[in-house]
C-alpha cells in the first residue's frame, strides 16, 4: 500500500453564536452572567470611544502615531475577559481595549503614543507586556512565559496577540512549533482583521483559513467569528481552561475586520473599496451586542446613552490630566535609565555631557 | 584547583551556577544528550534532567526569543547558539527585544539572558563558521559583549554575564577550546563584566588584544623583549562592551605607543572604537600614530587561506616595530 490517504486526527473548529443582526444560537449562548454581559459590553464601548478621541487627538497633533482598534474590540476583549490577573497578556500593537480590560490605563496608552517612554511602563501587579512593534516577533515571548509557567507548576496561561500578517513571519512558525513541541499553556489570539496594511488576506497565504496552520504543529486550531462577543468567550475560555489543564496550546483565529486605518499614517483607499468596509459596518461587534443584551432585558436606550455619557467624561477627564501632565517640561536625562541596570562609566559620561549641554 | 580546557572550565561554571540558583536553564540545539557539538553543556542534563537543560528544535530565533521570555517572565536562560554565524536568525529577537525590553517597559522587565557561541576562525571551518562579527552586539545599546581568553577568565565571566541583570552577548574563541589548560580555581570565582586586565606589564608600547589574539599577542611581546629589548604592555580587555578605556587609558599615557589587535575585520571594527577612545583621552601623550592589525575587510576565506587572514605573530610584531620606529 505504498499511497494512501493518512488519517490525521485533526480538525479545523468554527466558532459563531452571535450574528450580525444580533440573533443568538440558543445551544451555543454559554448564558452568561449578567454583570459579565455588561462588563463586556463596557469594555467594548470604552474600546472603541477612546480609539475614536485618540484619532481625533492623532489628526490634531496632539499625540503620534498609533494603529486604531476599531471593529476588533470583541476579538480582543473576549479573550482577555477571560484571564485571571495572574496570567500574563504579551500583545502586540492593536490591543487597546484588551489592554484597557487588562488594566493598563488609558493615561498610559496616551503618554506612550504622545511620544513619553514612561507610556510604556508596566505597573506590578499588571502581568502585561509592554506593545511590541515588529511584527509577530512577541508569540515567542509567550511561548517563554507560558514555559515558565509550565516549569514552576502553575496553573496560570501566557496569552498573545497578533494579525494575519503576522502569520507570514518567521517567528509564528518557531512559536507554534516551540509551543507544540512543549505542550506549553499558551494561547495565540490571531486577529485576522483581512488587511496587513495594503496587503489582503488572500495574499497573505495561500491557506483556506488560518486557523488551520496550527495543526501542522500538534497545536488546536480554530476559526472564530471575531466580532462575535459571545464566540471570542467560549472560545477562549476553552483555550485558556485547556491551558490551565496542561492540555497544550491553542490557535484562535479571529475573523474580524480592521474598519479604520493601519495606523494613523496610513489611507485605506488606495487598496480597498468603500463598498467593503460599508459590509463589515454591517456587523459591527458592538451593535449586534447591543441587539442582543437588549432582547435579554439587560440595556436599554437610555442606559445606552447613560453609559456613552459616563465613558465621554472618563476619557475627557484622562485626557485633560494627560495633556497638561504633557505640558509640563520633559527632563531629557531620564532617557539614560533604562538602558542597563548599572550604566557604565562612557555612558554616565555621554549623560553628564549632555547635562552640561542642557545647563541642566 | 584543577588544570582544564576552556570547554571544561565553562562546564565548570554552568554546573556550579545550575547547582547554586535553579532559574538557570540552559537552552539550544544538541545542548542535553549530545552535550553541545563542541562539549560545553556535557552531562548537564544527567545531572539537572530535561526541564533545565532544553534539547530545542533547530530555530535560533526560536531559542532566544523563547528565552526572551523566560528572562521576563524571571528564569534566568542560558541560550547556546551553535555557532555565532548562526546568530543572525535570532538577532532580531536580541536587538528588537532582549536589548530593549528593560527601557521599553521603564523598568518593569530586565533580561538576565546570556546567549553564548562558539566564534571566531582558526579551525578550519565551513563557511559561516569563522567570522568575528562582534560589534554588531557592542553598537548595540542594552547589550553586553563579553569575550574570554582563556579557561579560567572564560569560566569566571561565564558566572557574572549568568549574574548579569541585563543580556550578555558571551563569544567563546573556538580556537582555543581545547588548545592549552589553565588552573581554574574549584570555588566560584567571578570576574567582574567591563573590566579589562593587564596580562603583561611593560613601559615601551601598549599592544591591545582579546579571545584568540591575546596568545600571539603575548608571544609577540615576548619576541619584542628577546630581539628588540623592548617592554611591551598587553592589555586583554575581556570585555568588548561596555568598553573598559579607563585601563588603556592608563597604559597609553604611559607607553606613548599603541597597536590593537584583533580578527573583526578592520573598517568599523572594536578597533576604531578603541583609537577613538585613545584620541578623546590620551592624545597629547601619544608618541606614534596608532595601528590596527585585524581581519581584513573581507568574507572570511575558505580555510586553505585562513592562516594569511588571521592576525599572527609576525603582523602584530610588524605593526609593533613599525610604531616604536616613529
Amino acid at each position: 500500500m505504498p499511497r494512501k490517504v493518512l488519517e490525521l486526527p485533526y480538525q479545523v473548529l468554527y466558532l459563531s453564536i452571535l450574528d450580525e443582526d444580533g440573533n443568538v444560537d440558543a445551544d451555543l449562548d454559554p448564558d452568561l452572567p449578567a454583570e459579565m454581559l455588561l462588563r463586556l459590553h463596557r469594555a467594548m464601548l470604552l474600546g472603541r470611544r477612546f480609539d475614536e478621541r485618540m484619532l481625533k487627538l492623532q489628526r490634531q497633533g496632539r499625540i503620534g502615531t498609533f494603529a486604531p482598534i476599531k471593529g476588533q474590540e470583541a476579538a480582543q476583549v473576549g479573550p482577555v475577559a477571560v484571564l485571571r490577573d495572574s496570567d500574563w497578556m504579551i500583545p502586540a500593537f492593536r490591543e487597546t481595549a484588551g489592554e484597557l480590560m487588562r488594566g493598563r490605563s488609558m493615561e498610559s496608552v496616551l503618554l506612550y503614543f504622545g511620544g513619553y517612554d514612561e507610556g510604556g511602563y508596566v505597573p506590578e501587579g499588571i502581568n502585561n507586556f509592554p506593545i511590541s512593534v515588529p511584527v509577530g516577533s512577541q508569540m515567542l515571548h509567550a511561548v517563554g512565559v507560558a514555559w515558565g509557567l509550565q516549569h514552576d507548576g502553575k496553573d496560570d496561561v501566557a496569552m498573545t496577540f497578533f494579525g494575519d500578517g503576522a502569520t507570514s513571519q518567521g517567528d509564528f512558525h518557531e512559536a507554534l512549533n516551540f509551543a507544540g513541541v512543549w505542550q506549553v499553556p499558551a494561547v495565540f489570539v490571531c486577529q485576522n482583521n483581512q488587511w496587513a496594511i495594503s496587503i489582503p488576506r488572500a495574499k497573505q497565504t495561500a491557506a483556506q483559513t488560518l486557523a488551520q496552520k496550527a495543526l501542522a504543529y500538534g497545536v488546536r486550531g480554530i476559526q472564530v467569528d471575531g466580532n462575535d462577543i459571545l464566540a471570542m468567550v467560549v472560545a477562549a475560555q476553552e483555550a485558556v481552561e485547556r491551558a490551565r489543564a496542561g492540555e497544550g496550546p491553542t490557535l484562535i483565529e479571529a475573523v474580524t475586520y480592521r474598519m479604520s486605518l493601519h495606523t494613523t499614517a496610513d489611507d485605506p483607499k488606495r487598496y480597498r473599496t468603500d463598498d467593503e468596509v460599508e459590509t463589515w459596518e454591517a456587523r459591527d461587534p458592538i451593535t449586534r451586542f447591543q441587539v442582543y443584551l437588549k432582547a435579554k432585558g439587560l440595556l436599554d436606550d437610555a442606559q445606552i446613552a447613560a453609559l456613552e455619557e459616563e465613558v465621554e467624561a472618563e476619557i475627557q477627564a484622562v485626557v485633560a490630566r494627560t495633556e497638561a501632565q504633557m505640558a509640563e517640561p520633559v527632563d531629557p536625562l531620564t532617557m539614560f535609565d533604562y538602558t542597563y541596570a548599572e550604566p557604565s562609566p562612557y555612558l554616565l559620561e555621554q549623560k553628564e555631557e549632555l547635562r552640561r549641554e542642557l545647563g541642566a | 584547583m584543577a588544570k582544564m580546557t576552556m570547554v571544561q572550565a565553562l562546564n565548570l561554571a554552568l554546573r556550579q551556577e545550575m547547582e547554586k540558583d535553579d532559574r538557570v536553564i540552559v537552552l539550544g540545539e544538541d545542548v542535553g544528550r549530545d552535550g553541545g557539538v563542541f562539549r560545553v553543556t556535557d552531562g548537564l542534563i544527567d545531572m539537572f534532567g530535561e526541564r533545565r537543560v532544553l534539547d530545542t528544535p533547530l530555530a535560533e530565533s526560536g531559542i532566544v526569543g523563547m528565552a526572551v521570555g523566560m528572562a521576563a517572565y524571571g528564569l534566568k536562560p542560558v541560550a547556546e547558539m551553535q555557532f555565532s554565524g548562526f546568530i543572525y536568525e535570532a538577532f532580531h529577537q536580541i536587538e528588537s527585544h532582549a536589548a530593549r525590553l528593560r527601557n521599553r517597559s521603564q523598568g518593569r522587565y530586565h533580561v538576565p539572558l546570556v546567549v553564548r557561541a562558539p566564534y571566531a576562525g582558526g579551525v578550519r571551518a565551513l563557511e559561516h563558521h569563522s567570522e568575528s562579527r562582534e560589534v554588531y552586539f557592542a553598537h548595540t545599546p542594552g547589550l553586553k559583549m563579553v569575550i574570554p581568553s582563556g579557561p579560567r577568565n572564560a569560566r569566571a565571566l561565564l558566572l557574572a554575564a549568568i549574574r548579569d541583570p541585563d543580556p550578555v552577548i558571551f563569544f567563546e574563541p573556538k580556537s582555543i577550546y581545547r588548545a592549552f589548560r589553565e588552573d581554574v580555581p574549584d570555588e566560584a570565582e567571578v570576574l567582574p563584566i567591563g573590566k579589562s586586565v593587564t596580562a603583561r606589564e611593560g613601559k615601551d608600547i601598549t599592544l591591545i588584544a582579546y579571545g584568540a589574539m591575546l596568545r600571539p599577542t603575548l608571544e609577540a611581546a615576548e619576541k619584542l623583549k628577546a630581539e628588540d629589548g623592548v617592554e611591551a604592555e598587553v592589555i586583554d580587555l575581556l570585555t568588548i562592551s561596555p568598553l573598559d578605556d579607563a585601563l588603556f587609558t592608563e597604559s597609553a599615557r604611559k607607553t606613548g605607543r599603541v597597536v590593537v589587535v584583533h580578527e573583526a575585520h578592520r573598517s568599523f571594527g572594536p578597533g576604531a572604537e578603541i583609537v577613538s577612545r585613545l584620541i578623546e583621552k590620551s592624545f597629547w601623550y601619544l608618541e606614534a600614530p596608532i595601528k590596527r592589525v585585524t581581519g581584513f575587510d573581507i568574507i572570511f576565506p575558505l580555510f586553505a587561506r585562513e592562516q594569511a587572514y588571521l592576525p599572527g605573530v609576525e603582523r602584530i610584531l610588524t605593526a609593533a616595530r613599525e610604531t616604536l620606529a616613529v
